[in-house]
């Protein structure tokens, strides 16, 4: 069997598009998110995304499904908010690890299901569960008060803590790859790669390849908590991540000089999942397929990128043309790293 | 555009900006106020917890330019781990500051961990050591891995701190092993610091410590280069407390041969450090003396200095500055403010000089330039660093300051003569923070009547486009001077092209040149690139540019930059010699006691359906990994630790798919060959006689100038001279029969062949289909290599049977792959006869088209791609070689002989010629 690696020489690989997207399109009510088992819960769960793992089941697989069959090589497990800190505003913080090993499960019931259709490619196109480690609602960097610039939320053990909780679930339940994306704040990200390592530096098992993925809020080229993209890229190379790369707030449009200049320094691969274009008046992002499909495209030819794919906004239809758009492009190369002094 | 690059192992750090330290870097200062045990006032205010305040320490170091922070909460007194954990959380909301990476800087490690848990830029840990043992090592080590921090290792074991310089040597050595065979460290985020000590102490076996440390330094780099040195340096000087004159000095003179000898970085206090070049000269005599233990038998040095010290304090207490630099003329003054960073008079002297000069732009041009190219200089040669550049460029800002309302007024009495300026964008490019030259060449543009934008510095590409597109600018000038900002340049260039813009692009900056921006900027834009040396330069630039010269202003430019880049790519130009010359130097072959073999038979043969499994032997497997772009040789590759296990699956693969082509047919193998008699001219035209009559084939010589007695090659040389006129009917036979007594010449002989492999374009689309582009790739290298081998086995075919000029050959594939065998079969198009339009002759006299199927395309390539032909040279002494480069005179002589125009025959040569 190929591993990710393997894949990774020979093309650009296709990542998937918004969980978020799909479940709106559901239009469900506080009592699908229940489902029988919640159905007394003191609070209200509507908007729990993640809770569908365990209440609607069906709902999420086919939403993978529906991924695989548009090209997609790497699905991300529904589990963007599945830590203790961000289930807390549900009063859900006990589920958090029992979230992320359904959602685990669940692409990987996906994977079979699609392999079942079409068995033909079972042997010679591999799929992979990328484990969705989010960047939780509390961060490390940021004060929530104004007038008290030095204070903090939540503690940097706190955070690691409810990764490792995370991390853990989603390795158990069999993700090949852990993602940890939408990296507003370094910080969260960092603490998520110290649970990572800590993770498998106890548990003995192999560790898992880390794509890292952050968010570029503005025109201004900065992380929200104020890093440059080269100064994100270097606070968070000691994971030796298998790609590095951009998703969320931006459009490709807007996202391009970024992804260029990662494509330059990056030692890894990289990825890029930028949104549907950027929201119009209503919120809604209405950039078609065609044209997210060939600002990937161009970049692809350019050489910038070996993993892309689309973050919100971004419907199985995205996918698919993307898919097709850079298929018979060649990846970015491996830059080659000196050893030697200068 | 997918090309492979290289990523240089350089320490890399960040705060919410990168620093990357690289060769060019000079020396890196770490600012050390904000630091308990080192600023009193520091220790005061956090003990208070005034962290607001403590905060504005930590900003004036970084406006004096500290590049990196060193926190440090070690007091007695102090919950350290409380005090810097709030510290930092603090700095984080101040972008001015949080912009340069942090140095979390304890004795305890509790300390520094709730460091590294606030900071989300990657940090220096100051410091881990073997002090107690290897296995608490690692585990500090770990942890600071695990946070991603870079650390500094003290030169410092289970037996004590190291004082000798082969002591610091082996304790650093061996925490680099561990560091880098048992934590998993990368070798350039690994810091020494091997001890810096106080000297000049009266203690004699103290005198050594700095000469140790410099030695230390020089070993350590030589022996683990990718790692950086540091130190605390005011140690040095502790005998000296009180005393900041000799301090200061005694720094400064360290830090000139710590550098030289590899020190990297240094806490040192970013606003306090004394020029190397401005010591009192006996001062950094003493200095010196002392520094390097010279001259210092029985502490002779170090009385000395003591001496001398008290001799300043006294000074210093009578509060009597050095004032004797204001004696000097204006010019003097104005530098020596430069170079001191010394504001106190600059208004009074830019005044006085611009009265002297009575033009304010002059005055920056003259006096004030000369003294920023001295604080150049002192740069370069490590006599000065970053934190004294500041003051130097914040001098000459306060005089810049001083004169614009002056320029300004004239500029308007320029203005108002003509309509409506001209704008021109500014910007120091992304990345670099280097502005004073291009504030210069903003002043100068400015009074000269232009509109000038000025973005500042470290602008992204896309804001620069951006404001000359929404602005309509008439011309985008450049700055930078570092060397990533010359890439940033070329990108700069790229980005105008993709957006199709047309202002010129001026580029200037310390680093950038002539030769670079011809090189690498120009060729990425069309609408004018063009160099500007200095900002006296940029006024005339601008001027042609805005005038109706400009577009022959920039085409002179281009030509001369197109000859630059042409003198560069030629390596210097390769001399030529005339092509007269080069036909006289033909090589000489010994061809009177050779016999051309007349072929087994004559004119043209073709084969169809040739058998796959027999071709499959002769496969060259080397360049099949080439292909792969896998790395190393086959078949050493196999074997390789890093990429044999990958190899051998790509072989196993290639080895299985190929039987499978073979049972199954998926290819079709047909070649055709063809044979004739031959004769060359002595010059480069090869004669052949066909049954449609004679057909002239036209070869290439090689021109490069040679060493004395070497020939200059052409494949003609390989065919003996003659022709068939002079030898009577053309007849077959008669030319075949050797008879010397009718003195008749021998004809010599010529093959040619084209071989294809067909089919692997629908096999691989089946595998296209099937979303299998290994499969793809796969079968399309795989038809490459059998091609290839096809035209070897048909090679070995024509001299053992069919010309037959070797029957009793007997070569094994590898031997056949290094071409062990006699004669050569060169490619149309290849090296040794790179004219492609030759292959329509080929494909001619072999009907390659009716008889097997190849065509040629547009531009003469063959269709399908898994197709080779050539033409066959026997000779034993025949051999490949490469035309190379070519004269116009050879190219005109070609296309005559070719009977084409010389244009056409140039558009297709073009890489040969100069």
């Amino acid at each position: 069997m190929k591993t990710i690696q393997d894949c990774l020489k020979e093309r650009i690989l296709i990542l998937d598009g918004a969980m978020g997207t799909m479940i709106q399109k559901h239009k469900l009510k506080e009592e699908d998110y229940r489902g029988e088992r919640f159905a007394r819960w003191p609070r209200e769960v509507k908007g729990n995304n993640d809770l569908l793992n365990l209440t609607q089941p069906a709902l999420i697989r086919n939403i993978h499904l529906q991924y695989l069959e548009a090209g997609a090589d790497i699905i991300e497990t529904n589990t963007f908010n599945s830590t203790r800190i961000s289930q807390a505003d549900y009063g859900m913080e006990e589920l958090a690890y029992e979230l992320n090993v359904a959602a685990a499960r669940l692409a990987r019931e996906a994977i079979d299901e699609y392999y079942a259709l079409h068995p033909e490619e079972k042997e010679t196109k591999p799929r992979f569960v990328a484990g969705a480690i989010g960047p939780m609602n509390k961060t490390l960097s940021l004060s929530p008060d104004v007038n008290n610039p030095g204070y903090r939320a939540v503690t940097f053990d706190e955070v690691a803590g409810a990764y490792l909780e995370q991390v853990k679930g989603l390795a158990e339940g069999g993700a090949d790859l852990l993602l940890i994306e939408t990296i507003f704040d370094t910080l969260n990200a960092k603490a998520a790669i110290y649970a990572i390592r800590k993770y498998f530096k106890t548990s003995g098992k192999e560790p898992l390849p880390i794509m890292i993925s952050g968010t570029i809020t503005d025109a201004s080229g900065r992380t929200l908590s104020g890093q440059t993209t080269e100064a994100f890229y270097i606070s968070v190379m000691h994971a030796r991540p298998l790609s590095i790369g951009l998703n969320c707030a931006l459009g490709a449009k807007e996202m391009r000089p970024y992804i260029e200049e990662l494509s330059h320094i990056a030692e890894c691969y990289v990825s890029a999942y930028p949104n549907a274009g950027l929201p119009n008046a209503m919120g809604e992002y209405d950039e078609k397929p065609e044209q997210t499909a060939a600002h990937l495209e161009e970049w692809a030819r350019e050489g910038f990128v070996n993993i892309v794919g689309g973050c919100c906004g971004t419907t199985p239809e995205h996918i698919r043309r993307i898919a097709r758009a850079v298929k018979n492009i060649k990846p970015r190369a491996l830059p080659i790293k000196e050893t030697s002094s200068v | 555009m997918s090309e492979t690059f290289v990523i240089k192992p350089y320490l890399r750090l960040s705060g919410l900006e990168p620093l990357v330290i690289r060769p060019e870097t000079n020396f890196v200062n770490i600012g050390e106020r904000t630091n308990v045990t080192g600023s009193r006032k520091f220790a005061r205010l956090i003990r208070e917890e005034k962290y607001e305040e403590a905060l504005s320490i930590a900003r004036q170091q970084v406006e004096n330019g500290a590049q990196i922070l060193d926190v440090n909460m070690d007091d007695a007194l102090l919950d350290g781990v409380k005090a810097m954990t709030a510290f930092l959380n603090l700095l984080q909301s101040e972008p001015d500051i949080a912009r340069i990476p942090i140095m979390i800087d304890s004795s305890k490690f509790e300390i520094i961990e709730a460091g590294l848990k606030c900071v989300q830029g990657k940090c220096i840990v100051n410091s881990i050591s073997l002090k107690e043992g290897e296995e608490k090592f690692i585990e500090q080590a770990e942890t600071c891995l695990n946070y991603g921090a870079a650390v500094i290792v003290m030169a410092f074991d289970e037996k004590g701190q190291a004082d000798t310089k082969d002591r610091k040597v082996e304790i650093c050595e061996r925490a680099y092993r561990i560091l880098t065979e048992k934590v998993g460290y990368a070798p350039e985020d690994i810091i020494f610091d091997p001890n810096i000590f106080a000297v000049a102490t009266g203690m004699e076996e103290h005198n050594n410590y700095a000469v140790d440390f410099i030695e230390a330094t020089r070993e350590i780099k030589k022996r683990m280069p990718l790692c950086k040195v540091s130190g605390g340096v005011s140690n040095l000087s502790f005998s000296f407390r009180g005393n900041e004159p000799v301090r200061e000095a005694m720094h400064s003179v360290f830090l000139y041969h710590a550098i030289k000898a590899g020190m990297d970085m240094g806490i040192v206090n970013a606003g306090q450090l004394i020029v190397y070049d401005e010591i009192d000269p006996e001062l950094r005599q003493l200095c010196e003396d002392v520094i390097l233990n010279r001259n210092n038998e029985k502490n002779e040095a170090t009385e000395k200095l003591i001496a001398f010290a008290e001799t300043v304090k006294s000074k210093a207490k009578a509060e009597t500055k050095d004032e004797t630099w204001r004696q000097a003329p204006v010019e003097e003054r104005l530098k020596h403010a430069l170079i001191n960073g010394i504001t106190d008079y600059i208004e009074a002297d830019t005044e006085e000089a611009r009265i002297k000069y009575g033009d304010p732009l002059q005055v920056i041009e003259g006096p004030l330039m000369d003294g920023m190219n001295v604080v150049g200089d002192l740069f370069g040669a490590g006599k000065m660093f970053l934190p004294q550049v500041v003051k130097s460029a914040r001098v000459m800002k306060k005089s810049v300051a001083w004169l614009t309302p002056f320029i300004e007024k004239q500029k308007k009495a320029k203005a108002s003569g003509n309509g409506k300026a001209a704008k021109i964008v500014l910007a120091t490019v992304k990345g670099d923070v280097h502005d004073i030259g291009k504030n210069i060449v903003g002043v100068v543009l400015g009074c000269n009547g232009y509109d000038i934008i000025d973005l500042g510095v470290m602008v992204p590409a896309e804001k620069i486009l951006d404001t000359a597109e929404r602005e309509n600018a008439d011309i985008i000038g450049l700055s930078g001077l570092i060397t990533p900002s010359l890439d940033e340049m070329v990108h700069v260039a790229h980005e105008m092209k993709r957006r199709s813009m047309k202002q010129p692009l001026l580029i200037g900056g310390a680093t950038t040149s002539r030769l670079h921006t011809a090189v690498k900027i120009a060729p990425e834009y069309d609408g004018g690139v063009i160099y500007v040396p200095d900002a006296s330069r940029s006024v005339t630039v601008t001027n042609a540019l805005l005038s109706k010269e400009k577009e022959q202003f920039l085409k002179k430019t281009q030509e001369e930059y197109q000859q630059l880049k042409d003198q560069f790519s030629g390596k210097q130009r390769k001399e030529l010699i005339s092509y007269k010359d080069a036909v006289a130097r033909r090589e000489k072959i010994d061809l009177s006691r050779y016999t051309p073999k007349p072929p087994a038979w004559s004119g043209i043969r073709t084969m169809h359906h040739v058998s796959l499994s027999t071709i499959a032997g002769y496969i060259d497997w080397g360049p099949f990994f080439i292909a792969w772009e896998m790395p190393g040789r086959y078949p050493d590759i196999l074997e390789d630790k890093k990429f044999g296990a990958e190899a051998k699956k790509l072989y196993n693969d290639a080895q299985r798919m190929l039987r499978q082509a073979i049972e199954e047919n998926w290819f079709t193998a047909d070649g055709v060959v063809g044979f004739w008699p031959a004769f060359s001219n002595g010059a480069d035209t090869v004669t052949l006689l066909t049954d449609e009559g004679e057909v002239k084939l036209e070869f290439l010589r090689q021109q490069i100038k040679k060493a004395e007695g070497q020939p200059s090659f052409s494949l003609a040389d390989f065919i003996i001279q003659g022709s068939f006129s002079e030898n009577g009917t053309p007849e077959k036979d008669a030319l075949n029969a050797v008879n010397p007594n009718q003195q008749k010449q021998i004809s010599d002989y010529m093959g040619a062949f084209a071989v294809t492999i067909k089919g692997a374009k629908d096999v691989s689309e089946r595998f296209a289909a099937a979303h299998d582009d290994y499969g793809k790739i796969m079968v399309q290298i795989l038809a490459d290599r059998m091609v290839e081998a096809f035209a070897e086995y048909l090679h070995e075919k024509v001299r053992k049977e069919y010309w037959g000029y070797a029957p009793g050959e007997n070569f094994t594939n590898h031997e056949l792959i290094k071409e062990a065998y006699q004669g050569i079969r060169p490619a149309p198009g290849y090296p040794a006869c790179p004219d492609h339009t030759e292959k329509l002759k080929l494909f001619r006299l072999l009907k390659v088209t009716e008889n097997i199927g190849i065509r040629l395309t547009e531009s003469l390539a063959m269709d399908p791609p898994a197709s080779v032909c050539g033409w066959y040279f026997a000779h034993p002494q025949s051999h490949y070689f490469g035309v190379g480069k070519i004269g116009r005179d050879q190219l005109e002589d070609y296309a005559r002989r070719k009977q084409m125009s010389v244009d056409e025959m140039e558009k297709w040569l073009r890489p040969l010629l100069e």
